[in-house]
């Protein structure tokens, strides 16, 4: 009965060929293990040259301005210049508040939430907020939140008497509330998502089921439980909030005050300068923000450890808690009215984008029409190019690096370590205007600003870290049997990367593929550095409209900015799911 | 603290799976070993033991995918050749899981298909072979089918199918069985055993079940905790 199966080839017949067969490379992974070290080379030293390039001149060194002594005038300059008091005192206050609140919100619905069906939903109306840009969801929250804004319209005149727009500053308040605010509702999915995920991988379930059949109430049990072990696991993620709170520039120029404003965008604003002697300045400013938040991550982890270790009595005192219901009350109002706001910002953008007339109270426009669409439709097209092509080409690199990591990773049965991990969130916590200028002055001498290739570099040093951290878990989940069984049945290793794995993990790659692309067009200052003004993507003439050009307009930039990234999401959603139709085993 | 090696005494033949003094390490602590044995084609040898004593790595370091973090020492002889040096899809050893393992992105035929060797050239020809495989494993007419749609038994004799169409000069197995019920486990655990012996193929059982055991009819080693 076994005639089916008796050989026609391969090893019985051939014995020279076992003989002469290629014995296995020395070195497990092969020429694989350039991939690491080229990765890491590739987002580590542009990131330190970029350092060094800031530091110089802000040390008065700039050969290319002709000055090569070593001075620390820019830093007298620095303390001297007016306003700096206030801009660091907004920096730290915004960029605190709004970690601590993006943090608070997301473990308080975490602890008050998990496991019921609303939490379910929640994540699923929470992820796409995620590819939302910055710039587009400030935007539309100043849309929305403006003294002649949507919200003031529904309610006028009719609950308030106006007639006019209000004279308040509601959006760029002197105090950064507007600011703090949008970046806790932009930080808050994102740091939501992490933590669930962090909860799979510390096993949760079996952990709260000790803890509750002990007496203790969900949200205590949750608290002293489950949160002690999966803090370590999101410290990462909450470092990289704090660094892009405290040094974010384009929901600063959006939401915050202009007077003065951030440093972030008060440095920007110094390297902007017609004068070129500012950028000395500007240079010891950005050194001084690379100082903040280093500063901040300091404290922030200080206050961990009091934390901790105030805890510590708490979790032993066994007080039980009550059902929790309180918090969840209270969390669960906070992200109805957070999803609220942001899904109304999102609306106005369409809303503008696609008005004729808006005349004050009313709650929508009087006439509609697509001519904003069609009349702008040759200016968008460049800038949006561009934002594509750049993304696209970024992604598509960082893809094949990650991959060629994991699959090194795996190959050479290398285990993640934790200072790996740090590596890799370098870019994320190293504050961009740091070091971009410095990476500026390095393209300028190599005839490189300004360049396509350059642009899609400078994209590529924040892609990579996030396609990375999207793609790893999937990737070293995947049961590692299967790719033993296909070698076994005869598969070379390019076979079972290509015939088993690659297909086998379509899904995530396509997602991380579909991060990757929205953190390039979220990009706002490394492509105003790198493009050096003769590269342009919808993001920085979104950001460059929303200062003062017809909200017509910039709705349809920013509809677009914000509508790009919806649709890789969209493609990375549904490619596997209609070639995996007939697969059960591979849906989700 | 060693135990005593665990020899059996058979003839090597020379034409079967030779395992010569293996030792495998992790970190220094020896987790299994040393151990000679040599299974004849068409014989079935069971290596049982707890888990977490080195059998999974044993069979992982026969086909050659053994995590480098393990260090081991010995050698590992098909049909007489030292194998060691050779990469996993150049040993012909197929290996048989706990789970089925069928690739869930492809159909039960491609599944097959893709453990058939390119020599066999040919859509009709290749499709001819894997109807055939099927057939033998009374799943005619099932090469379209989404693998997720199989039942448990159909599937355990699919992965078989898939393992032997590769053309394996010997077949591991570990624990093929254990996670089907009572009755499905003796009759596909009988399947088994009898194509490796019509094929004539060395064959190597763990598994820290009797039964299994006592069913293949050859050498039994035990294989205590450590070493």
């Amino acid at each position: 009965m076994a005639d089916t199966l008796r050989p026609v080839g391969g090893y019985a017949g051939q014995p020279s060929e076992i003989g002469a067969a290629a014995a296995r490379p020395a070195r497990p992974g092969g020429r694989l293990v350039a991939i690491p070290a080229a990765t890491l080379a590739l987002f580590l030293i542009p990131i330190g040259l970029g350092l060094l390039g800031t530091w110089a001149p802000a040390l008065g060194v700039l050969p290319a301005l002709g000055r090569s002594t070593l001075s620390l005038d820019p830093w007298r300059e620095l303390f001297a210049a007016p306003g700096l008091a206030g801009a660091v005192r907004l920096t730290v206050t915004t960029g605190f508040l709004s970690t601590a609140l993006a943090l608070g919100l997301s473990l308080s619905l975490l602890a008050a939430w998990h496991g019921t069906r609303a939490f379910g939903l929640l994540r699923r109306v929470l992820a796409p907020l995620l590819a939302v840009p910055h710039a587009a969801l400030a935007i539309g929250l100043a849309f929305l939140l403006t003294p002649s804004g949507w919200l003031v319209r529904a309610a006028s005149p009719w609950a308030t008497g106006w007639e006019r727009p209000p004279d308040l500053a509601i959006v760029q308040d002197p105090w950064g509330i507007a600011l703090t605010l949008g970046l806790a509702l932009k930080e808050t999915p994102f740091l939501l998502l992490i933590a669930v995920s962090a909860m799979a991988q510390i096993g949760a379930d079996r952990t709260l089921a000790v803890a509750r059949t002990a007496g203790y109430g969900p949200v205590m049990a949750w608290v002293k439980t489950v949160l002690p072990q999966l803090y370590p696991l999101i410290r990462l993620p909450v470092y990289a909030v704090l660094a892009f709170s405290l040094s974010v520039v384009d929901m600063a120029l959006i939401l915050g005050p202009a007077t003065p404003p951030p440093l972030a965008p008060l440095v920007l604003r110094w390297f902007n300068d017609p004068d070129l002697q500012m950028r000395f300045m500007a240079a010891a400013g950005a050194c001084l923000q690379f100082a903040i938040v280093a500063g901040a991550i300091g404290v922030w982890y200080g206050l961990e450890k009091l934390a901790a270790r105030l805890a510590r009595p708490w979790i032993a005192a066994g007080r039980r808690g009550g059902d929790g219901g309180l918090l969840r009350l209270a969390s669960g109002g906070t992200v109805m009215l957070a999803v609220s706001a942001a899904s109304l910002s999102v609306i106005s953008l369409a809303v503008w984008s696609l008005a004729r007339r808006w005349r004050f109270p009313d709650a929508l426009p009087g006439t509609w029409t697509l001519d904003n669409w069609t009349q702008h439709f040759w200016a968008l097209s460049q800038p949006a190019t561009t934002t594509l092509t750049v993304g696209v080409a970024a992604t598509a690199v960082a893809l094949a690096l990650a991959i060629g990591c994991l699959e090194y990773e795996c190959r050479a049965g290398i285990r993640p370590t934790t200072r790996a991990l740090w590596l890799l969130y370098t870019p994320l916590l190293v504050p961009q205007i740091a070091f971009l200028f410095g990476i500026q002055v390095l393209l300028v001498a190599g005839r490189l600003d300004g360049r396509w290739i350059a642009l899609t570099w400078s994209h590529l040093l924040f892609v990579l870290p996030y396609v990375f951290l999207a793609l790893s878990d999937p990737w070293r989940k995947l049961d590692d049997r299967y790719a033993r069984t296909a070698a076994c049945l005869g598969a070379s290793p390019a076979r079972v990367f290509w015939r088993i794995k690659v297909p086998m993990l379509l899904r995530p790659i396509l997602f991380a593929g579909a991060v990757g692309f929205s953190v390039s067009v979220a990009q706002y200052l490394p492509t105003l550095f790198a493009g050096a003004g003769r590269l342009s993507s919808l993001t920085t003439e979104a950001v460059g409209l929303a200062a003062g050009a017809d909200r017509r307009i910039v709705g349809v930039y920013a509809f677009a900015q914000m509508a790009l990234p919806l649709l890789g999401f969209a493609v990375a959603l549904t490619v596997p799911a209609f070639l995996f139709r007939h697969r059960r085993g591979l849906q989700v | 603290m060693s135990a005593p090696a665990p020899v059996v005494p058979l003839p090597t033949t020379g034409r079967g799976l030779d395992l010569e003094d293996i030792t495998l390490t992790l970190g220094g602590e020896v987790l299994l070993g040393p151990l000679t044995l040599s299974v004849r084609p068409g014989t079935i040898a069971t290596l049982m033991g707890p888990s977490g004593s080195g059998k999974s790595s044993l069979l992982a370091l026969i086909c050659g995918t053994l995590d480098p973090v393990f260090e081991w020492s010995g050698r590992v002889r098909l049909g007489g050749r030292d194998i060691a040096g050779l990469a996993p899809e150049r040993r012909g050893v197929g290996i048989l899981f706990q789970d089925d393992l069928l690739f869930p992105h492809l159909s039960v035929g491609d599944n097959l298909a893709f453990a058939l060797p390119a020599a066999v050239k040919g859509r009709a020809a290749r499709r001819e072979k894997v109807e055939a495989a099927l057939s033998e494993a009374g799943l005619a007419g099932f090469a379209d089918r989404d693998p997720a749609t199989l039942s448990g038994g159909q599937r355990a004799r699919a992965a078989l199918m898939r393992t032997l169409l590769a053309e394996p000069r010997a077949l591991l197995l570990d624990e093929p069985f254990s996670k089907l019920d009572a009755e499905l486990r003796a009759r596909f655990r009988d399947f088994v055993f009898d194509h490796a012996r019509a094929l004539g193929l060395p064959t190597l059982l763990v598994t820290h079940d009797p039964a299994d055991a006592a069913a293949t009819g050859g050498p039994v080693i035990e294989q205590p905790v450590g070493g």
